[in-house]
């Protein structure tokens, strides 16, 4: 007997259906109806809001998104994985307490961040007076906006996540292969590079690909740390929902940028699992 | 030798994810209204007028009610969806539990507009109710992660026995399967509540224009410059986080919590 009856399911698939997945059907339905500069949008079937992918704006657009993701997931996962590695190794109190850390700054609002990181790159209270201070710049100057500063967010968002996302198949791994390793005479880096990142091949392309889908959620630190030039497609989309009136049009991002988010966390698990297999 | 390094390493990069937050709370004790680090004329009048400022104290009071009730939802969603998938490996299951892990991964813009769509048809735009509703159904991953980590550290010979000495379903779901799962509801509960008081982007876009929340006056309040107050809330914020996950880690296995196997013991 199980420990619980079947309609305990139905309650969680009502909810879900009716406010995930039929936002969805409707975001799909308003993707290709007709814009109305008033407001909203008019029922119909057009593929105009498809067809501006095409366009200059929206390459450029992409370029920019897909650029600074991939910079800041790159940085975070070769930061991120020996300090995973490392830490992993040590007392449960310290992985503890450095996951508190971890965890605070995941959670914390991109606002409180964006915020944060403008003040520690700015002229008055930032970290260019520690350079003025040491004798290494002529004067304090800001580093914001620009697009060092919202690579610099987008890597402070995206380190937490790429440690917990390496996490788990990085403490999992056994301690006794690299052991083995030292015996057999490895120096302490030959046993990083040769046994545990080849061990671990798989999770860290795994941890790219999911950093790189979430720091391309960004919303907020491409117009707090950046010029309007480096704003993503998460932007564009609320810009076109909310201040263009362009709802069709947002939505047509929205569905694409779904798309290439389902495509790369599905080949990201894919790429978790073949770790597994081998 | 090596071990040192390894520890700086790590120490290294926790202070550096420390910095911008160490300069804020510089930033929140200037006592005229300048951004200055280290601060001018140190004091915690802003601490003071935070509390005074109706401008303030009303997105934080929806910010908190979205927050919890939210959660709760969520736990509501995620509790029963967990049960379900933990004895069951068919289409059904496998279904709901993609369904419940989608929100949280994809880019939160997706939900937000697909929310804000969807209660722009059904009416409801611009309420509180349909903010913790997107809230509930986007953080919904959470809870149900961690309850199904507790369910899946439960020992069945425990529900066998249970079951051997005569009790029926309910009894052992009210004195089996409930205490043993209960930490992780609570855990889950609060991830999602820290979660919610700090998103921006779905509340923005379903009611922020009528139902402003703390990050979205700390946005408007960045407009118009920026104050010491800011940093105030900021640090609130950070406080809150802190002490919600240093409670967890000191009363639950963060460590397990988050994925590692091997346990406390070892």
């Amino acid at each position: 007997m199980r420990a619980t009856p079947g309609w305990v399911g139905l309650w969680p698939a009502l909810m879900l259906a009716i406010f995930f997945l039929v936002p969805f059907g409707i975001m799909l339905a308003v993707s290709v109806s007709h814009r109305d500069p008033a407001g909203a949008f008019i029922p119909g079937f057009e593929l105009t809001h498809y067809a501006r992918f095409l366009s200059a704006f929206f390459a450029k657009v992409m370029a920019v998104s897909v650029g600074v993701s991939v910079a800041a997931a790159a940085i975070c996962v070769v930061l991120a994985f020996p300090f995973t590695v490392f830490l992993a190794s040590m007392s449960h109190r310290t992985q503890t307490v450095a996951l508190v850390v971890l965890l605070s700054v995941l959670s914390l609002s991109e606002v409180i961040i964006g915020f944060s990181l403008s003040t520690l790159l700015s002229k008055t209270a930032g970290i260019s007076n520690l350079f003025y201070w040491l004798g290494l710049i002529a004067e304090p100057r800001a580093y914001t906006p620009s697009l060092f500063a919202l690579v610099t967010g987008l890597c402070y968002i995206g380190f937490p996540f790429a440690v917990l996302v390496l996490y788990p198949p990085v403490s999992r791994l056994d301690p006794e292969i690299v052991e083995a390793a030292r015996v057999m005479g490895a120096s302490a880096s030959r046993a990083f590079f040769g046994v545990v990142v080849p061990n671990l091949r798989g999770a860290i392309v795994g941890a790219f690909i999911l950093v790189f889908v979430f720091t391309l959620g960004s919303y907020l630190l491409p117009q707090l740390l950046g010029r309007s030039e480096d704003w993503t497609l998460s932007v564009h989309i609320t810009d076109q929902a909310i201040y263009q009136t362009n709802l069709p049009f947002a939505a047509a991002m929205s569905i694409f940028l779904m798309l290439v988010a389902l495509a790369l966390v599905g080949l990201a698990s894919l790429a978790g699992r073949q770790r597994r297999a081998a | 030798m090596t071990q040192l390094l390894k520890r700086a390493y790590v120490v290294v990069i926790l202070l550096l994810l420390l910095a911008p937050l160490v300069v804020v709370t510089g930033v929140s004790l200037n006592g005229p209204q300048t951004l200055r680090f280290p601060p001018v004329e140190p004091s915690l009048r802003w601490y003071g007028s935070l509390f005074q400022d109706s401008a303030w104290l009303v997105p934080l009071g929806h910010s908190l009610l979205i927050a919890a009730c939210a959660s709760a939802l969520s736990v509501s969603i995620a509790l029963p969806l967990a049960l379900f998938a933990w004895e069951r490996n068919g289409v059904a299951a496998r279904v709901l539990t993609g369904l419940g892990l989608a929100p949280f991964t994809l880019p939160p813009v997706i939900t937000a507009l697909g929310f804000m769509v969807f209660w722009m048809t059904v009416g409801g735009y611009g309420q509180i109710w349909a903010t913790i509703i997107a809230h509930a159904v986007f953080l919904v991953t959470l809870p149900l992660v961690t309850i199904s980590l507790g369910l899946k550290g439960i020992d069945r010979s425990l529900l066998e026995a249970a079951r051997v000495m005569g009790a029926g379903r309910w009894t052992v779901m009210r004195t089996v399967i409930g205490p043993l799962v209960l930490p992780f509801i609570v855990s889950g509960y609060a991830f999602a509540f820290v979660l919610s008081l700090n998103e921006y982007i779905i509340a923005y876009m379903v009611a922020g224009f009528t139902v402003e929340t703390i990050p979205i006056k700390i946005f408007n309040a960045l407009r118009y410059g920026y104050t010491p107050i800011l940093g105030v809330v900021s640090v609130l914020f950070v406080l809150l986080a802190a002490l919600v996950f240093g409670l967890i880690g000191r009363f639950g296995d963060l460590p397990r919590l988050m994925g590692s196997e091997r346990g406390r013991s070892e």
